[in-house]
């Protein structure tokens, strides 16, 4: 038992990590602490895709003499691909929230909400 | 040449043209190459459908590696089908675009519109053409996040904190798709969608198969606004600038649709998908959204939030057909697919018109405008009936098969719940056309003129092919049903 806790703890780290991620996404009423949210929540993914590529004693992917087990390097390649779009998400959500600054004057949803529905 | 590599130019195309439309000057510039980009997005994606139709299911192996390594573009009925409204809606905003982004538009940032405008289009179409589920997962957020920054120039503030909400929405749909995929991956070690139904019966009892399943459907689910996770569409249609609402009420969440059913059916199976309770979901969750939320139209005080709850409701429809677990059924969604893509482009073409005309959405502004502006309400009250479903309309072939497909699995109570939306349709329409035209005009605005030709001619296309699908129903009911006949017989 305990060894299966041991033994899989990348995989808990990633449960946690999006269990803490979208917990902040749903309950913050701060949008740039929203955006670490969904942030850490895209995190623990690209956490999952590397451990699954990881092969038990294999190396990193480079041919070379002695060497016969190789991780496999395709989820990491398709997780740099993840990384960039989920820099170009945070950048794309932190440029919302300073134009929303400029037109509401706050950060905050309930602010935001108040100022929405006193027009 | 062009004939080979002609899938992939559908999204190469645009991709290009992106960054040369955001560097050109302001002006008339950046539409004029946009317009000629999506035409000739058109007639490749027509051309495309062509050759699916007469030669078979093309498959383009991308860069040259062979699939299932290399990425390849796959294109049977369903994808050509698909790819041929979203290029068809592109092509045929664009036109009317050219006076509506003048003038809700800051001139400065004209060009970066239309750059975004390419994205969207670019992620859209490649959602469609390709046949490797990371790829379709980069696609989904390269259309996703132009549609973020399409949707934060509308004019008003609330655009910002719309496009906010949908960013967070999209995302976490988004990565709900993504570690969907990865679990596949772990489990088959491929990501070749033909290859994934070839691979996945073999572990189709593992636990993980069955995780990554319900990741996927919760995820495209927010992607397509079904009900109950619609809650961003509402915002985001009501207070984009119109080209975007009517560009992305009428392709994204149907691209949306084609995701779901691609997965469900190709990469997955019909069978496995039939072992799970996603029939139940999606039954009920589509006879609920059907109902609230074409409830939920009747009182909106804003006529492009109206449309927008109105779309929450069509799409119910479409995961109705999906619910039926039958070919008519899937049929039916498919053929509502571009009939919705048909009436809800006239619909926000004709409100845009009035919106330019009289600058506000809201529905205290809007009356009597049906008398100062007749040519752009008839178009409206034309594509209203299709809506309803009307015999005769486009609309009423979508809902005709929905209640085939009903009464042949004789469940009764959906028939009812699709005639009982029709109603509703009836009721949230009936409240625009009063008030467009049996109210008088607004005291300061006795002297509105028709809208300019430039906007009127798009309309009007959109709403006479309303009436024309309503009569020739090869090209909506015949695809149809070869793609749903292929579905059912992939990789088998």
């Amino acid at each position: 038992m305990i060894e299966y806790l041991l033994g899989h703890y990348n995989y808990w780290i990633v449960i946690l990590l999006m269990m803490a991620g979208f917990y902040t996404v749903v309950s913050q009423g701060n949008l740039i602490k929203k955006i670490a949210g969904l942030n850490i929540f895209q995190v623990s993914v690209f956490l999952l895709y590397i451990s699954i590529g990881n092969v038990h004693g294999g190396t990193t992917p480079i041919i070379a003499e002695g060497f016969t087990r190789y991780s496999n390097p395709l989820p990491h390649v398709l997780i740099l691909t993840a990384i960039v779009v989920g820099v170009a998400t945070t950048a794309l959500g932190l440029a919302l929230v300073v134009r929303i600054k400029k037109a509401y004057g706050s950060i905050e949803e309930d602010d935001i909400h108040k100022q929405d529905s006193s027009l | 040449m062009i004939e080979s590599h002609l899938s992939l130019l559908l999204v190469v195309m645009p991709l290009l043209a992106a960054p040369v439309v955001a560097i050109l000057p302001a002006g008339r510039g950046p539409w004029l190459v946009t317009l000629v980009i999506s035409w000739l997005c058109l007639a490749l994606a027509g051309w495309q459908l062509w050759m699916v139709v007469n030669t078979g299911t093309i498959s383009y192996a991308l860069g040259g590696w062979e699939p299932p390594w290399g990425i390849e573009y796959r294109i049977d009925a369903l994808n050509a089908f698909v790819a041929l409204i979203v290029a068809a809606i592109a092509a045929i905003s664009l036109p009317y675009a050219l006076h509506s982004v003048e003038r809700e538009i800051p001139a400065q940032r004209v060009p970066l519109f239309y750059s975004a405008f390419l994205l969207c289009l670019l992620g859209l179409l490649g959602i469609v053409q390709t046949g490797d589920v990371f790829n379709l997962f980069v696609f989904l957020e390269i259309s996703s996040l132009s549609s973020y920054a399409l949707i934060s120039m509308g004019r008003e503030r609330r655009a910002l904190t719309a496009a906010f909400q949908y960013l967070i929405m999209g995302t976490i749909g988004a990565t709900f798709l993504l570690i969907g995929i990865g679990l596949i991956y772990a489990e088959t070690g491929t990501l070749n969608m033909l290859d994934l139904n070839a691979r996945l019966p073999a572990v189709l009892e593992h636990r993980t198969v069955h995780t990554a399943f319900a990741f996927i459907v919760v995820g495209v689910a927010l992607k397509l606004a079904l009900f109950p996770l619609h809650l961003w569409l509402p915002n985001a249609y009501t207070y984009a600038p119109t080209v975007v609402s009517l560009f992305l009420a009428a392709t994204a969440t149907k691209v949306a649709v084609y995701v779901m059913v691609r997965m469900v059916y190709t990469v997955f199976s019909n069978s496995f998908s039939q072992a799970t309770p996603l029939d139940e979901v999606f039954l009920l969750l589509g006879m609920a959204g059907v109902l609230v939320a074409s409830f939920y139209a009747i009182y909106q005080q804003d006529a492009k939030r109206l449309l927008a709850y109105s779309s929450v409701g069509q799409i119910a429809y479409m995961a109705l057909g999906i619910g039926f677990g039958s070919a008519l059924g899937l049929t039916a969604t498919l053929v509502h697919l571009f009939n919705h893509a048909l009436m809800k482009g006239a619909l926000f073409m004709a409100v845009g018109a009035m919106i330019y005309r009289v600058g506000s959405s809201r529905v205290n502004d809007l009356q009597g405008l049906g008398r100062q502006m007749p040519w752009t309400f008839t178009a409206f009250f034309i594509a209203g009936l299709s809506l309803i479903g009307l015999p005769g309309t486009a609309g009423f072939i979508s809902k005709w098969y929905l209640v085939l497909a009903a009464i042949e699995q004789q469940a009764w109570i959906f028939a009812i719940v699709i005639l009982a939306g029709s109603l509703l349709a009836v009721v949230y329409m009936w409240k625009l056309v009063e008030i467009l035209f049996f109210k008088g005009p607004d005291e300061h605005r006795q002297d509105v003129k028709e809208a300019p030709l430039a906007l009127l001619a798009p309309t009007w296309v959109l709403a006479l092919a309303n009436l024309y699908f309503g009569f020739d129903t090869r090209l909506t009911v015949d695809m149809a049903q070869t793609a749903v006949q292929m579905l059912g017989t992939t990789g088998r």
